[in-house]
């Protein structure tokens, strides 16, 4: 796995045609961390040139934002988009819906601008273009697949047809949840209620969408938001149906087909 | 006797137009209270939004049969109201249907489609009762659906029920008048009124020129009184839909509005700016904790919400039991504008009467549970959006009171150590490229 820093980039005077935003739970959380790097496996085999910030990253800001810290989501956005500018990015793919939906759609007023993408719709057209080939493989023909939207990608930014775009792609057999696309349901971990527990209620919003899931009879669960990863893993957990249904995230998904 | 007849009706309309007009100003000095909002973007989407959504009712037909019932309603209230022209011009001059001489044969095209929608109004309103109060539609039901809110729906549809019926009764009596005095006006078959002449039929002519002028007075004084509650009541979507709609935001929903002055602190300190600070000498607070913290256009919205509930009936948080509900949060919001309001007409304290939108009315519990998914933005047929004033109360608490829940003040923490909302290390950030390979 060859995964350069925009650091050794500009040392060698190079620019990446992407800069991979990894994200803070593509940094750290064990489970998406496997995403971050199938994610980076395809971009190997594909041949793009990227590249990361690896330690200069840092949180965009967004769950400060959300809790009401307007401070300190500034402050974070302002030393990133020092970061950006200072080496010259123009454009960034992330796999993660909050960090995507923040750069793209914030960061532009306190000076960042750049090109954003999400890796479903960037999956999606390297795709079209021909550069990943899906031969069939990866078993995945035929099979049900469900694709939960994350919020940060549909009903914020009218993203709904790249992720199932992906999926089609698989031959697999994409079945909709009740509830999809402009009404699908919230996983329960936007708003920054990732880092905290639930207001009192009667059952959690992760369960609920869980079960809807099962619902489907897929065998996976397609996700693209490392949130909705975590929540709706904890949700089929607590149904203990992990061992039948296993959720995936896109990237994942996509490099399983190639066997990587 | 006639000349008395028009007096009243002059002295009646006068006054209904006094007292809606008091009315409406207050609103504007209530919406007022709120704070300045620029309004930014492409004007022509501005208008194409409204011409869609309120006139058209596109966000309405996701739901087809409300939106199609819902339709009539609609339709019937913009086109009958052409007939109370009819009225005020009758009533003020003494004549009686004044503009049958001159229109002819469309007169009785026109008063036929009138009728037409007066039935399907009727019936519409007859099918909502029932959805409300037999069906018992789970989003009418909600914990903020209290007595006087359901009250007020119901009243709404029997005013519009009983007005409908006036109409056909008028037109039922007044054919059978035209066949035995010269006073009343030709109009042709009126198809739907016609059903109901044999209910009529055997009554002396006195009676009816009675039941028909009843009818008559009845209908007008009905609008405009209805005109009038309209005005304290949910149903003032029927005008507010279109400037909400205009003003309704046009970023992706997920982009949350920038707060300049913090901006201009932020800059400060990072020291990016070596011009001295633009922040305003008094900057006000941050966030919101009571009405005039939140925009105009945030209050706006809170007049323009008929309490539909498709925003609550969407919410994940309410879905799973929280206490939150979109639907509360406008009505909320709209229950202090009118109670600052009134106290300032009072010459009362107004907005220092020790209340405060957030805790007397809104709770933490409530704004803590959102999840800014969007699914109540995405769900309101006339695009009020709740999550701004949720956020706005949320920055309050956070930066004016430091209140938020312990956990968010760990993971604000975490951002400000380890710039990550976990308590890792940021030296640790890249680790994963090198866990393997």
């Amino acid at each position: 796995m060859n995964v350069p820093t925009m650091a050794e980039l500009a040392a060698k005077g190079e620019s990446p045609e992407i800069l991979f935003w990894v994200g803070c739970s593509g940094s750290f959380d064990d489970r998406a961390k496997r995403v971050t790097k199938a994610f980076v496996k395809i971009l190997n085999v594909v041949g793009i040139k990227f590249a990361v910030l690896g330690t200069e990253e840092s949180c965009t800001g967004d769950p400060a934002r959300r809790a009401g810290n307007e401070f300190l989501f500034q402050m974070q956005a302002m030393s990133n988009i020092q970061v950006l500018n200072g080496y010259n990015i123009k454009k960034i793919v992330t796999a993660c819906p909050h960090c995507f939906n923040t750069i793209k759609n914030e960061y532009p007023e306190l000076g960042g601008t750049y090109e954003v993408i999400h890796h479903s719709t960037y999956l999606q057209q390297l795709i079209n273009e021909g550069k990943i080939k899906l031969t069939g493989g990866g078993g995945f023909k035929g099979k049900k697949i469900t694709y939960h939207d994350s919020c940060y990608l549909g009903r914020s930014n009218n993203i709904y047809e790249a992720p199932r775009e992906v999926l089609q792609a698989l031959d697999a057999d994409l079945v909709e949840m009740k509830r999809c696309r402009t009404t699908g349901l919230c996983c329960g971990a936007g708003g920054a209620q990732m880092f905290k527990e639930p207001e009192k209620g009667n059952k959690d919003i992760n369960v609920e969408r869980a079960e809807e899931a099962l619902l489907t009879g897929a065998s996976t669960i397609a996700v693209a938001c490392p949130f909705c990863m975590t929540m709706i893993t904890d949700g089929v957990k607590s149904k203990e149906k992990e061992a039948e249904v296993k959720v995936k995230d896109l990237a994942e998904l996509i490099a399983e087909a190639q066997g990587l | 006797m006639a000349v008395l007849q028009q007096i009243v009706f002059i002295i009646t309309l006068a006054a209904a137009v006094f007292l809606i007009r008091k009315r409406v100003l207050r609103i504007r000095s209530n919406i007022r209270l709120g704070k300045d909002f620029e309004v930014t973007g492409d004007s022509g989407q501005r208008i194409k939004n409204t011409m869609l959504i309120a006139f058209g009712q596109q966000k309405m037909f996701k739901k087809f049969i409300p939106a199609f019932l819902h339709f009539f309603i609609y339709v019937g209230f913009l086109v009958i109201n052409l007939e109370v022209l009819e009225f005020v011009v009758d009533g003020a001059l003494g004549t009686h249907r004044v503009f049958a001489p001159y229109l002819g044969g469309l007169y009785n095209i026109l008063m036929n489609v009138f009728e037409f929608l007066a039935v399907a109004v009727l019936l519409a309103c007859v099918i909502f009762l029932l959805r409300r109060n037999v069906l018992k539609v789970a989003r009418f039901q909600s914990a903020e659906m209290t007595q006087w809110p359901r009250m007020d729906a119901n009243l709404i549809l029997v005013i519009e029920i009983v007005l409908m019926t006036a109409i056909l009764t008028m037109n039922a009596t007044d054919q059978i008048l035209q066949t035995r005095d010269d006073h009343y006006t030709a109009t042709g078959s009126l198809l739907f009124s016609s059903f109901i002449i044999p209910l009529f039929q055997n009554l002396n002519t006195t009676t009816l020129v009675f039941i028909e002028r009843f009818a008559w007075w009845f209908h007008i004084i009905g609008i405009l009184g209805f005109a009038l509650y309209v005005t304290y009541s949910k149903h003032l979507h029927i005008f507010m839909a279109f400037p909400n709609t205009y003003f309704a935001k046009l970023e992706p929903k997920g982009h949350i509005s920038n707060m300049p002055v913090v901006t201009n602190e932020v800059k400060s300190m990072l020291g990016l700016t070596a011009t001295p600070s633009v922040t305003p000498a008094e900057p006000g607070r941050f966030g919101a904790k009571d009405i005039n913290d939140l925009s105009w256009n945030n209050l706006m919205a809170a007049y323009s919400c008929t309490e539909c509930g498709r925003c609550t009936a969407e919410c994940p948080a309410n879905i799973t039991g929280k206490k939150l509900s979109p639907r509360k949060i406008m009505m909320d919001t709209r229950d202090r504008m009118e109670e600052v309001g009134k106290s300032l007409q009072a010459g009362g304290p107004g907005l220092n009467d020790g209340k405060t939108l957030l805790n007397d009315y809104i709770t933490k519990e409530e704004i803590n549970a959102c999840t800014s998914c969007n699914a109540c933005v995405e769900a309101c047929p006339v695009l009020i959006n709740p999550l701004e004033i949720i956020l706005e109360l949320r920055r309050y608490v956070a930066m004016e009171e430091s209140g938020s829940p312990a956990q968010w003040n760990s993971m604000f923490q975490n951002i400000e150590t380890s710039f990550a909302p976990w308590k890792f290390s940021s030296a640790d950030r890249f680790n994963w490229a090198k866990d393997e390979k």
